[in-house]
């Protein structure tokens, strides 16, 4: 990689979401390739570096196949690295036995997308949150009461507890699931929260009171939580920092409302210019300006240079031949892009005031 | 008749012309153990030609059983128990009630000229016949064209959903998502269809992908002219998609306007709990509310409005409460029409900062008096 003009990546940037609590798990420069066989080789995530922090939320943006659960894969110890590491507090994380790879598990929990495969329909809610109990908190002997299970389901707003702790998930709305989900996760104690894409199968509805009770957890238990969503919007209101991910690389990362008001990689502009806007009634979509940016037929990410280059309105010669490193813009933004001084002049000259953050509101 | 090409304003399908669809009263319950539910109760709705109207709801709110009840698509437990859906396409000398065709008179009617486009592009294509031979058994089983006028109109059909040729060949699990979806458009356009159902045909997709496709639809509406019936659980997408919105909640129209008198003036608490229940991208960070509780059980309705249990704004008046939609006071089109007959106060919802758990509940404006309240009849949106 060539990054001659550039300040090495990484390390001169400061997460937007360390200020909330110190640092639990950290990505270093994480890599994952799947072998596809006939020797073909996809590289699903290249060299990714991030932190997550305690009581902060970090989003991961990005469309369907750009890497972003093998992320979290990764961080849960689901997948072997194929170069690069994760470190629990500092430490390298190991999981090589059968035991510390369930001691890992109890710090650092997934949750998954969707609620309807991610519970076992012939068992019930209880059993759900007795196992994890027995595993993670268990000492001794001694099994798990049903008062520690009520008391989960409490955590995640399933009242009367009693009613659910003998339903089977057929009996319970997506939500009502997704919250069983959550309290499985918690029952560990964990530290880190995984949350994969936890509300996209959820009605709009739902989806906001679901995201409060995550923003609720996260606050209440000091959690380090990586949010994973294909919604900028919905990472805007709830997240600290967002880092956009294209074809398995990091392409632009940021505190979360100066990122998403003032996006400077053409992706994550992309992105942005996608996201339905309400208040400009039927304009965009009539206008066919969505359509400009469509990928080319068959286009996958670039072979060499830049991934995102096959879609990239401003793409040139160099984007085609040389990969950007992610280049800082401030102390606590960077995005990987050779072109930045056309896509996003006035965030380069620093003209975006920060505001203030607030929370999910409810 | 040949349906004039229209401008594209929202008020522009109401003008006077009869409506290609005309759901009157429809009824649908599911039959069960444990009584009837009533998935659809009632419930009114015109289609004009060219317009895109969006019905919204959230998960077993019946939207989805509306769409496939008013096409007869739905099997035993479900009974439609009343109602009348009349069809008037521009081929067809005298409407038809779609409730009363003999087998044959339907399957004549559908596709060719109602067509759906399922929601999930995974499941509803078969994974062992490649693309051409899923378009060319469309083609063949309502068009009477020779195989080689059915593969050109099979090739055409991917072209005008910008998919090349050369995937005439590809079986589902070759295509991406957004690929497979554009398949299931160009096969409910295969018989160029007057009324195109789309049921939450973006949901399983991401944004850009998404966007993308619903450019597509609109592109594609402005140039065959159909209808469209969108149904989905997203309001923010059809604020910009659909020319008129009918909220949906519970089996029943809580509220029914163009997207802009939605957007502006919603005057159901429902419809105000949809527009903040999602975050926005653009513009100023504002409170989000979302609509805490869940929909009732339609085994045991209660007497009154279905949201009360919901409602920051409910009063005891609102178990006693007529269903029936009546116009929307405030507006000035009569054809916004909402269940709920009282004004609520501070109508731009943007400024609201109340959340509705625990909110107190404002003092209510009842509106018209009893009696000049319109039926059903008089005001089907």
């Amino acid at each position: 990689m060539n990054i001659a003009d550039a300040p090495p990546p990484g390390p001169g940037v400061t997460s937007a979401a360390a200020g909330r609590g110190p640092l639990a798990i950290e990505a270093i420069s994480v890599s994952k390739d799947f072998r596809l066989g006939r020797g073909q080789v996809l590289h699903a995530v290249r060299e990714v570096s991030f932190g997550l922090y305690r009581g902060a939320v970090v989003a991961l943006v990005g469309e369907s196949g750009s890497g972003k659960s093998t992320v979290a894969r990764l961080l849960a110890g689901q997948e072997p690295l194929t170069s690069g590491s994760v470190q629990l507090d500092g430490a390298p994380i190991d999981i090589s036995t059968h035991k510390a790879f369930r001691h890992y598990k109890s710090e650092v929990q997934l949750v998954f997308q969707d609620p309807f495969s991610s519970l076992n329909p012939v068992h019930t809610v209880g059993y759900h949150l007795k196992r994890p109990l027995r595993l993670h908190q268990a000492t001794g002997t001694e099994r798990p009461g049903p008062q520690q299970i009520t008391a989960l389901l409490e955590q995640v707003r399933l009242t009367p507890a009693e009613q659910f702790v003998d339903k089977f998930p057929y009996e319970l709305s997506g939500g009502q699931r997704q919250r069983v989900s959550f309290a499985r996760a918690l029952a560990a104690r964990p530290r880190v929260l995984l949350a994969d894409e936890p509300v996209s199968m959820l009605d709009v509805s739902i989806r906001l009171e679901m995201l409060g009770l995550l923003n609720d957890l996260r606050r209440d238990f000091q959690l380090a939580m990586l949010y994973i969503t294909h919604d900028i919007a919905s990472a805007r209101y709830f997240a600290d920092e967002i880092l956009v991910m294209y074809a398995g690389q990091i392409v632009e990362r940021g505190p979360a409302e100066e990122l998403t008001q003032h996006p400077a990689h053409p992706y994550t502009q992309l992105l942005a210019a996608s996201a339905p806007d309400p208040d400009n009634l039927g304009s965009t979509l009539r206008a066919g300006a969505a359509r400009a940016v469509r990928a080319p037929e068959g286009a996958g990410p670039a072979a060499a240079g830049c991934p995102f280059s096959p879609r990239c309105p401003l793409a040139e010669d160099r984007c085609r031949q040389e990969d950007p490193a992610l280049l800082r813009i401030s102390p606590a933004r960077a995005a990987a892009c050779w072109r930045l001084d056309v896509a996003a002049p006035e965030v380069l000259a620093g003209a975006p005031s920060r505001p203030g953050h607030g929370e999910v509101g409810t | 008749m040949s349906a004039p090409r229209r401008d594209g304003a929202p008020d522009a399908g109401r003008s006077g012309r009869d409506p290609v669809l005309a759901i009157r009263d429809l009824s649908v319950v599911y039959r069960t153990k444990g009584g009837d539910v009533r998935a659809v109760d009632q419930v009114s709705l015109d289609l004009h030609a060219g317009e895109v109207v969006g019905l919204v709801g959230e998960s077993g709110s019946g939207k989805s059983t509306l769409a496939y009840g008013a096409c007869r698509l739905l099997r035993a437990p479900a009974l439609i128990t009343s109602g009348s859906v009349r069809y008037q396409g521009r081929h067809m000398a005298a409407p038809a009630d779609i409730l009363q065709l003999r087998a044959d008179q339907l399957k004549q009617l559908r596709w060719q000229e109602i067509a759906i486009v399922f929601q999930s592009a995974m499941n509803a294509l078969n994974p062992v016949l490649s693309v051409s031979a899923q378009l060319l058994d469309v083609i063949h089983a309502h068009l009477q064209i020779s195989r080689e006028e059915a593969r050109e109109r099979a090739a055409s059909l991917l072209d005008l959903v910008s998919i090349p040729r050369s995937r005439l060949r590809s079986y589902p699990h070759e295509l991406s998502g957004g690929m497979r979806q554009r398949v299931m458009i160009a096969m409910a356009l295969a018989t160029d269809p007057e009324i195109v159902i789309m049921d939450e045909p973006t949901t399983a997709l991401d944004v850009v992908v998404q966007r993308d496709i619903l450019a597509q639809i609109v592109e594609l509406k402005e140039r065959l002219n159909f209808s469209i019936l969108f149904i989905t659980h997203d309001l923010s997408l059809l604020l910009e998609l659909a020319d008129r919105i009918a909220v949906m909640y519970a089996g029943q129209f809580l509220e029914v306007g163009t997207a802009s008198e939605i957007r502006q003036e919603p005057a159901h608490p429902y419809t105000k709990g949809l527009l903040t229940s999602f975050p926005s991208l653009r513009g100023p960070r504002r409170e989000l509310a979302g609509i805490p509780g869940s929909p009732p059980d339609l085994r045991h309705p209660a007497a009154g409005c279905p949201f009360l249990p919901r409602c920051a704004y409910g009063t005891d008046a609102c178990t006693q409460v007529d269903m029936s939609l009546a116009h929307v006071r405030t507006s000035g089109d009569p054809a916004h029409v909402t269940a709920c007959p009282f004004v609520l106060p501070e109508t731009p919802v943007r400024s609201r900062g109340d959340g509705p758990a625990g909110a107190q509940a404002p003092t209510l404006v009842p509106s018209a008096p009893a009696g000049t309240e319109p039926s059903h009849e008089e005001v089907t949106p």
